[in-house]
């Protein structure tokens, strides 16, 4: 089976999964008790073309199924209406998404970095002093509230003043070079990124370790042994790879945790994402904003986990569409 | 006097130092939650405006005269400091307040049966004890931590119970039937896992009406936090029952006649025990950690019923961590139950499923 066609079930896969959630994040916003245009009607700055716009494209007066077409429709040709402070939904969504998936891929990265060396080094101490500690610093680093953590950071910034505190960008963020601007996003992600991977760290490195173990046990490795080939080269060679194999599957995993995890996190830091901006949009009852949020959320949790799959497959050819 | 213990499961665990120690300290925690109006020293309710956010009083135990004393405190005062133009909590130094043990409080039902006023401190007349401060409206924080131990600490029990039974039932009946049942069901639930969790709690917990009654919110919001865990486990369940449901055991009683129902409740569905044991036990600390998010955002537990996360928002002020640290005494109980069940849990995944690779 080519790559392509595995690309191609896979997707085809995961179309109903994506109706459903549409589906029910519709039906569960829809028949809460909120006028979805209250909040819009009270906005003076919206006019009346908009508000009639609106309930032209929602079909308010139609029975509820109509609504969900009407709806389903108007989100695949990009249009997800008007948010309660006047904007298009589409296009502040569009600049969330982007920050989020930085300060994912910022985090994914940093949690790989460290946490497999971690991990290895882990195993291969397996029942040493080393191999404690890591197991209770991981539990103590996955006890710990983000947002909490993320509070105690705030004190730590405004404190010694080194970490700017909320945002994404300085001030001056559009008089600088490419160079200034990369280190300052940099700057401002730091502590996000330190929050979440933190917590993520503690999964991955125990997940390496106790895959490495189970590689290290396998008649494979022993075999490597036993004909006389270098401890170092057995561990890189055999055993590394295929320990490594199955965190290929957790990415996607991974990746949904820190998506939901994430939100709390840009709370506190008052971090520009998706997280704060649905959180924001819910506790302001921006019904447009909140049900185009959501949907993006989970389009992006399945692109994660289809993406994890795909690389799976390329790492380890004997993976099948399941 | 030594008391043999049989079971080599519970023998292993009393073995593990840390993980005893865990439930030692998770035995403290539920000990002081379930008698909580007993070592409160304030109730729910009460409030001394006048001394909003007043610092932890300080028990001395040893006297000007450097002897040792009944521990004793001062009241505070609130002064306003003229130089600084902000106000001040200056200790009231005339009066010496002797702490007293096992003395006459607020009245409340011992156990919710019979009256009781008895409370494990208290202080003399005229005397207050702030062991943690006040909080903005001048109510007790220590006993506040207490009432909202009961809350932050019991609703993941309570949503594990919803859920665990949920994912077992459908995981079964989805693994079981096979065909296009287990299709669509798995469907259904796969589909739930792909919306991000968080997303879904907070909108679940933002559509809930307003002007509920607290103990309405409370098990509306246990029954949403159940509803967010049921699917990833219901998926594992299944996975476990394609393989059980080949056995020759389940083959026979199939051949024998049992009914559907009583294949999947009677014959299955116990195979999975130690799966169910070790995913509960690791999935509680998730749900507290849930609570406590959404209770610090405003969308969980409202004032004024305390939580763990609810007691928490004062800290999204900076002046509040900054000046008033005590404030975050919650988020280190959270930190702690959260350590503990989670060592609980390791230990009892590596007694029960050495070789697992079950992550939750």
């Amino acid at each position: 089976m080519s790559i392509w066609v595995f690309i191609l079930k896979r997707i085809i896969q995961s179309l109903p999964i994506i109706v459903i959630v549409s589906i029910i994040s519709f039906f569960l916003i829809r028949l809460s008790p909120v006028d979805p245009l209250a909040e819009l009607k009270l906005n003076p700055s919206i006019s009346k073309e908009t508000l009639e716009h609106e309930k032209q494209r929602l079909g308010l007066d139609k029975p509820v199924y109509v609504q969900y077409v009407y709806w389903a429709k108007n989100f695949i040709k990009g249009d997800m209406g008007t948010s309660v402070t006047g904007e298009l939904v589409s296009s502040k969504i569009k600049e969330r998404v982007l920050n989020t998936l930085i300060l994912s891929f910022s985090v994914l990265f940093w949690t790989w970095a460290i946490g497999i060396p971690i991990g290895v080094i882990a195993a291969l101490n397996y029942r040493s002093a080393y191999d404690r500690l890591l197991t209770i610093f991981s539990s103590i680093g996955m006890a710990i509230p983000s947002f909490f953590f993320a509070i105690l950071l705030l004190i730590f910034a405004q404190k010694t003043g080194w970490f700017p505190i909320g945002g994404l960008t300085s001030a001056n963020f559009y008089n600088m070079n490419i160079l200034e601007k990369t280190l300052d996003v940099m700057h401002h992600l730091f502590l996000p990124t330190l929050v979440l991977t933190t917590i993520s760290l503690a999964g991955l490195s125990r997940q390496m370790r106790a895959n490495l173990l189970d590689v290290l046990d396998s008649d494979y490795v022993k075999f490597a042994r036993a004909k006389g080939l270098p401890n170092y080269k057995v561990i890189i060679k055999h055993a590394l790879r295929n320990a490594i194999n199955p965190l290929v599957t957790m990415l996607g995993f991974e990746f949904a945790g820190l998506l939901s995890g994430a939100a709390l996190t840009e709370y506190v830091f008052q971090y520009p994402g998706l997280g704060r901006l649905i959180l924001e949009a819910v506790l302001k009852s921006d019904i447009n904003l909140v049900m185009a949020s959501l949907m993006i959320g989970s389009f992006m949790l399945i692109l994660g986990n289809i993406l994890a799959d795909i690389l799976l497959k390329l790492t380890d050819p004997r993976v099948k569409v399941g | 006097m030594a008391i043999e213990i049989k079971n080599p499961e519970l023998k292993r665990f009393l073995k593990d130092k840390i993980s005893v120690l865990a439930l030692i300290v998770l035995v403290i925690l539920y000990i002081a939650i379930f008698f909580a109006d007993f070592f409160a020293v304030y109730d729910k309710n009460y409030s001394k405006r006048n001394l909003s956010y007043s610092p932890p009083s300080n028990v001395y135990f040893i006297d000007e005269l450097g002897d040792f004393t009944r521990p004793y405190t001062y009241n505070w005062k609130r002064v306003f400091n003229k130089d600084t133009l902000s106000i001040e909590y200056k200790q009231d130094r005339e009066h010496k307040r002797y702490l007293k043990f096992f003395s006459k409080g607020f009245e409340y039902k011992f156990l919710g049966l019979f009256k009781c006023s008895r409370h494990f401190v208290g202080i003399e007349d005229g005397g207050e004890l702030y062991l943690l401060g006040l909080d903005i409206n001048g109510r007790d924080n220590f006993s506040r931590i207490l009432y909202g131990g009961r809350i932050s600490l019991t609703i993941g029990f309570l949503a594990l119970f919803i859920s665990f039974p949920i994912g077992l039932l459908y995981g079964g009946i989805s693994g079981y039937a096979g065909g296009l049942l287990d299709n669509i069901m798995m469907r259904v639930a796969e589909a739930i896992m792909s919306v991000p969790s968080f997303y879904l709690l907070i909108i679940l917990a933002a559509i809930l009406p307003s002007g509920m009654t607290s103990s309405q919110r409370f098990a509306l919001i246990t029954v949403i936090l159940a509803f967010i865990g049921w699917a990833g486990f219901a998926r594992v369940v299944r996975g476990m029952v394609l393989s059980i449901k080949t056995q020759d055991y389940v083959k026979s009683a199939v051949a024998v006649g049992c009914s559907k129902s009583r294949i999947i409740l009677k014959h299955i569905l116990p195979q999975t025990s130690s799966y169910v044991i070790i995913a509960m036990a690791l999935s509680v600390p998730s749900f507290i950690l849930a609570e406590s998010g959404l209770s610090f955002l405003g969308l969980g537990i409202q004032q004024p019923d305390a939580s763990w996360g609810n007691m928490l928002k004062e800290a999204q002020e900076f002046a509040n961590i900054i000046y008033r640290p005590w404030l975050l005494t919650p988020g280190f109980l959270i930190f702690v139950a959260v350590l503990s069940y989670n060592l609980i849990g390791d230990t009892i995944r590596d007694i029960l499923d050495p070789k697992s690779k079950i992550k939750t």
